[in-house]
């Protein structure tokens, strides 16, 4: 199976300068043919290609939106250097022209970069220079239809490339507006392509032209390489072949040709679905750990010491708006941030969970449901807090570049790289969590604490050191899954709110002071809702689990894996 | 327990009680009588929107009083009792939105008109017979008790008690919000039922159909509050009583635990779906918003804050905790939460038996 990066800024500048590396024998050729006459100084031929180019771009600046898309024609054919940076960058809406009058006339430049450090391409000369600010700059505007001339365009350079990721983009863009140029390049291609994923995809978009032809034979071909393919465009075009006109008379005469495209279809459904459910498992497993790492941090301070801590949900808050503010601070560097958003928030959560032990929680142990109502009352001040300093409106936490797009297999099955890493992310919490509590003296405090305070004590156990300090480390946790989640929701005052009761479902489904309990419980959740979600939808299915934990406590009141001996007597 | 402290305990309820059955007639009476018969610009005279306002706080007590019958006195603490309120109020708004009939905005006589909207054909089967008044009253008391008997009947079966049980009753709730707020479901979805016309053929905006609506409310609370006492006062409340004290104890005595905690679990809920019956039509609407765990436990703090197991500690501090909601709602928005929030965490760790405590603590060290 074929990878395709998409979106990653690297392989974008190797792109532009393989395609620049590479059209300099060609503009060559181009000139050779282009001008006959002999004796031409070379330098002048240079010039008056470059005059000419500078022209055109000049006049795309400002032209009417259909003489835009004959110039672009035009420029497509010509051999030059930079051309394709000029159109690509038309089709991003990066290119920009200078307003002021200037002696040389309009200049167009592609604008890279953000505000304060940007690259300005002539792609005329291929210099670049730096600027502040893009003060006199215009872009250039587009509109749908020269979109789509543009991307053609693009995608002709792109089919000449030397990554096969590039080739294989450039083909599925012919593949959307296939006409007789796109196929004759398509086969001219494929003559001398070696590599097989892009030769697939070639063959599949000449079969699916194929599928035109006025021959029952050829279109019998076309489809037998079809079938099993994955693509959108192959599964509507094949479906069509299937379909009747008004007066129910079928549209594909030929009586061969529908039973293989039934055929077909059943091959590619069969295949889609198998994806489908690979994808669906994906989003159950994603959102899994979304419940776990909401939960752990309960699992902590509900499932160990017993505290029904209602301000878990803003504690994770909390740690989403550290992560908020640690971009703030370093806005150059979203990369990093995220990465110093994590200790940090981890201080910030802990220190308000120490803060709410000791202050309020300490006051209430072994008196519960007033725990539970004294912790409802900080959630709602911590909600309110936050609506004073940051504003009640919901705030966006960036997603670094190396975590943002698409992890792409097929048509049907790519995972995004955030749900991967925030899923990767759980395991890593949970795994420092676990040996945190069972590797470390304070650990083994904990857990002496939790299971006879009493004797506990008397060993040298500072229990109320000890409370602070567990109280803390699931304060802490629960803001440390706030920065993962920051980066899937919008942060904002009510976000707490919207974990606190999956978070307790969690911790009280999987067993409380169990965190192996925690995890498979709250992967077993996530895995469900998302098997169930596609048959019923999604507040449906939200209700079911609801509706399947109460029922479930009802029949084991201890959960998955409930705690066994002497430390089961405490709950 | 000391046959003394007892007999004073009695007395002091005894006292509470008639002070507010007193202030409840005073309110019940006077409050319509003053409306009427004084001129408006008389300082006495309520308006229309005291009257709706102190109406509204009424039923608050009401389901106040619901939730401390089976936590004061029985230590079952539902963080889902909003549930049973709102599904009184749906019954009660199904009813004044069949009413409305052809003056709907599409003017069908018999769908409302959100299902119009929705292009559903027909009445959904949950909503036929609710054109009646009898019919849909009966729905009140049946729905709420109802859910109540099958949630607790499993719930005390099996013996989830305590914080797993307020939160499994969150659960509930939350998960019928989340049903509501469908539109699949024939609820009105998002917007709820709204719009009311009349009820019983008696224009809804009427003053005198909002004052016949006052003196009933101000009835049920009366009569809600006398079954709640003296239901605590039967020997089935001291078995509960019991229950609360020592659960384990009170089973080996014989007694069957689960019966008491679920009948008086049901008699909660239905308590709780009169209240949010009486709601609605003097609000004016009903919406998926009134399930939301977060009122839930609102209503439990009016409780903590009037000072738990006392019955009309439970209405004052309905009475209390909303007046002052109103009161910053209007004049200081942005604090109320500040407020509440404080509220929870003083009065949980200095008031825990709230204000009538208080009160009596200051009663008895002036005595």
């Amino acid at each position: 199976m074929n990878i395709i990066m998409a979106r990653l800024p690297l392989t974008g500048s190797i792109i532009a300068l393989l395609c620049y590396l590479m059209w300099w024998p060609m503009q060559a050729q181009a000139d050779e043919e282009g001008m006959p006459e002999a004796g031409m100084p070379d330098e002048w031929v240079q010039e008056v290609v470059t005059d000419e180019f500078a022209d055109m771009l000049a006049e795309l600046a400002t032209a009417s939106f259909p003489r835009k898309v004959e110039l672009v024609n035009t420029l497509q054919l010509r051999g030059w250097p930079g051309v394709r940076d000029a159109l690509a960058g038309l089709l991003e809406g990066e290119l920009y022209f200078s307003q002021e009058e200037q002696p040389e006339g309009i200049r167009v430049y592609v604008v890279s970069g953000r505000e304060g450090d940007f690259t300005l391409l002539d792609p005329v000369t291929q210099q670049t220079e730096q600027r502040e600010a893009l003060s006199g700059l215009r872009r250039i505007t587009t509109n749908n239809p020269l979109r789509r001339n543009l991307r053609g365009a693009v995608a002709r350079f792109d089919l000449l490339d030397e990554s096969p990721a590039v080739r294989r983009q450039a083909v599925a863009e012919l593949r959307r507006g296939l006409d007789s140029d796109a196929i004759l390049l398509l086969r001219e291609r494929l003559v001398t392509e070696t590599h097989r994923g892009v030769t697939r995809d070639i063959e599949v978009a000449l079969a699916l032209y194929d599928l035109e032809s006025s021959d029952a034979e050829v279109r019998l071909t076309a489809l037998e390489v079809l079938s099993g393919e994955l693509g959108n465009d192959v599964y509507n075009r094949v479906q069509r072949l299937l379909a009747t006109d008004a007066s129910g008379e079928p549209l594909e005469p030929d009586a061969a040709v529908r039973h293989m495209a039934s055929l077909a279809i059943d091959r590619i459904e069969q295949r889609r679905s198998f994806f489908g459910f690979l994808e669906t498992l994906f989003f159950g497993l994603s959102f899994g750990s979304v419940l776990v790492l909401a939960a752990i941090g309960l699992a902590i301070t509900f499932g160990v010491m017993g505290v029904i801590n209602m301000a878990h949900g803003e504690l994770i808050m909390i740690g989403a708006y550290t992560s908020y503010v640690v971009q703030l601070l370093m806005p150059n560097h979203i990369g990093v941030a995220i990465l110093v958003a994590v200790p940090a928030a981890f201080m910030v959560s802990g220190l308000v969970g120490v803060l709410i032990e000791r202050g309020v929680v300490r006051f209430l142990y072994g008196r519960p449901l007033e725990t539970l109502l004294a912790t409802f009352g900080i959630s709602l001040i911590l909600q309110q807090l936050v609506r004073t300093v940051f504003s009640p409106l919901n705030r966006q936490v960036q997603t670094p570049d190396w975590m943002s797009g698409l992890l792409r297999f097929n048509d049907v099955f790519a995972i995004t790289y955030n749900r991967l890493y925030i899923l990767i992310f759980m395991f890593i919490v949970f795994a420092l969590l676990w040996l945190v509590m069972h590797r470390t003296s304070l650990g083994l405090k904990v857990r002496a604490v939790s299971q006879n305070r009493a004797m506990a004590r008397a060993m040298g156990v500072r229990s109320d050191r000890i409370d602070a300090l567990t109280f803390g480390l699931g304060s802490g946790i629960a803001g440390v899954a706030g920065v993962a989640l920051s980066l899937l929701t919008n942060v904002g005052p009510n976000m707490g709110q919207a974990y606190i009761i999956d978070s307790f479902m969690v911790v009280v489904f999987g067993g409380v002071g169990n965190l192996w309990g925690t995890l498979i419980g709250g992967m077993s959740l996530g895995l469900g809702t998302k098997l169930v979600e596609p048959h019923v939808g999604a507040v449906m299915a939200k209700i079911l689990m609801l509706v399947f934990i109460i029922l479930f406590i009802q029949k084991r009141k201890q959960g998955l894996f409930p705690q066994k001996g002497r430390s089961a007597e405490g709950h | 327990m000391s046959d003394r402290s007892l007999v004073s305990r009695l007395m002091q309820h005894d006292l509470g009680s008639r002070i507010f059955i007193g202030v409840l007639l005073l309110v019940g009476l006077g409050m319509p009588l003053a409306h009427l018969l004084l001129p408006e610009s008389s300082f006495l005279h309520p308006s229309t929107y005291t009257l709706s306002l102190v109406g509204k706080y009424m039923t608050y007590a009401l389901l106040a009083i619901s939730i401390d019958l089976i936590w004061g006195y029985c230590g079952i603490l539902s963080l889902g009792h909003t549930a049973f309120f709102a599904l009184g109020g749906y019954a009660m708004g199904m009813y004044l939105m069949r009413q409305i009939g052809t003056r709907g905005v599409y003017g069908d006589p018999v769908l409302p008109d959100f299902m119009v909207f929705l292009s559903w054909e027909s009445l959904p089967w949950y909503w036929q017979g609710m054109d009646m008044f009898w019919f849909a009253m009966l729905m009140v008391l049946l729905v709420p008790g109802l859910l109540a008997l099958v949630f607790g009947w499993l719930a005390f079966r099996s013996r989830v008690a305590g914080v797993y049980f307020s939160i499994i009753t969150q659960a509930l709730t939350f998960a019928l919000m989340l049903a509501f707020f469908r539109n699949e479901m024939g609820f009105g979805g998002n917007n709820g039922l709204t719009d009311f016309k009349d009820i019983l053929g008696y224009d809804l905006q009427a003053t005198g159909t909002r004052i016949g609506l006052f003196m009933v409310t101000a009835l049920a609370l009366g009569l809600g509050y006398l079954a709640c006492r003296w239901i605590v006062g039967s020997r089935f409340g001291r078995v509960v009583t019991a229950i609360r004290d020592g659960e384990g104890r009170a089973r080996f005595i014989g007694y069957r635990v689960e019966h008491y905690k679920l009948w008086l679990f049901v008699f909660s809920g239905v308590l709780a779906g009169i209240a949010g019956a009486l709601y609605v039509p003097q609000v004016g609407i009903i919406n998926p918003g009134e399930f939301a765990p977060l009122n839930a436990i609102e209503a439990v703090v009016w409780v903590v804050v009037g000072g738990r197991g006392t019955l009309y500690g439970a209405v004052l501090g309905a009475v209390l905790v909303n007046y002052m909601k109103t009161y910053f709602t209007v004049a200081w928005p942005e604090a109320w939460l500040y407020a509440l929030g404080t509220l929870f965490v003083v009065v949980t760790l200095f008031l825990p038996r709230g204000v009538v405590g208080l009160l009596e603590k200051l009663r008895r060290q002036k005595a």
